[in-house]
């Protein structure tokens, strides 16, 4: 039932604040993102990972170059968390409460691609839903350093959704 | 008649790379194309805060390392190698507690690609954490 009635926009800060609390609470309680010090950016919806550069992400010395476990995983986080995301994001703006802690989905297979050797400084990558169904979804992370358009690797993986209510 | 390397040692393999020491990763036992790496469990690497599950990208970085390791290790090894791709299959989540093992072998090497399989185990070892397929290159390969 739609009713004529005219609602004023949020205020900006609030909206900011209620969105940056959510992707708080994706991120903030994972050990492991804290480990390899993962920062997620955020425009709107579309999230950014970033992977500042550290010594004990080096997996070949003589290079140097990152170790591929390092940019499997900051992959993976990327997709995970971005699937978290999308799941979250309209019971967000519909104002409903979330859960402290939403259940993660969770990766059935993930595969990477590496297309050139990871340079030591920061890397960052976008991760997109390419179908997302109750109980599966598949996702494409893109990762890269300096160029946008030159990336250094890719990832396609399948997860597991957490069974949701309803 | 291939003989087996004797340069390749899985200790300093594991001391040079300092991303795996931050994992706590230790070599364990390599063969000829083989390879074996644990890492033992560490609450840093917890993917999962609610059950203390070690996050699926460490254990992508324990395969990786031992799917690299047994590229080397193989007779017809390259100096050197990079994974130019790697699929896992996470088949459950491992033990909170356990350390977890990876085993890979290197089955089929050819001048510039060394195919690997792996394996990831923890305490119960007849039911896989997850298996992964991966390509490496070969580079630096003393000509024969």
């Amino acid at each position: 039932m739609n009713k004529p009635t005219i609602q004023k926009p949020e205020p900006v800060q609030v909206i900011k604040q209620r969105r940056d609390h959510a992707l708080e609470q994706l991120v903030g309680g994972v050990p492991y993102i804290q480990f390899l010090g993962i920062k997620f950016e955020r425009r709107g919806d579309e999230l950014t990972a970033i992977l500042p550069f550290q010594d004990m992400l080096i997996g070949n010395p003589a290079l140097p170059a990152l170790h591929g476990g390092a940019t499997a995983a900051f992959m993976e986080t990327a997709a995970i968390i971005e699937l978290s995301w999308a799941m979250l994001w309209d019971q967000m703006e519909a104002g409903d409460e979330l859960a402290a802690k939403p259940a993660f989905p969770k990766t059935i297979d993930f595969t990477v691609d590496y297309l050139r050797s990871g340079l030591p400084r920061d890397a960052y990558a976008r991760a997109r839903v390419n179908r997302s169904g109750r109980r599966y979804a598949s996702v494409h992370v893109e990762a890269w350093q300096d160029n946008r358009s030159r990336l250094f690797a890719q990832a396609t993986g399948h997860f597991l959704m957490p069974p949701r209510d309803g | 008649m291939p003989q087996a390397k004797t340069t390749f040692n899985g200790q300093q393999f594991i001391d040079a790379l300092p991303h795996c020491k931050a994992l706590g990763m230790v070599p364990r036992h390599f063969g000829p194309g083989t390879a074996e790496i644990e890492m033992p469990y560490n609450t840093r690497l917890i993917g999962d805060p609610d059950t203390g599950v070690i996050h699926g990208g460490a254990v992508s970085a324990l395969m990786d390392t031992c799917g690299g390791a047994a590229a080397l290790s193989h007779p017809d090894a390259g100096l050197s190698t990079a994974t130019l791709d790697l699929r896992i299959d996470y088949m459950r989540p491992a033990k909170p507690g356990d350390a977890i093992v990876a085993k890979a072998e290197c089955y089929h090497m050819t001048r510039s690609v060394a195919f690997v399989r792996a394996v990831a185990l923890d305490s119960d070892t007849d039911r896989p954490v997850a298996t992964a397929t991966g390509a490496f290159t070969v580079s630096g390969r003393p000509l024969s």
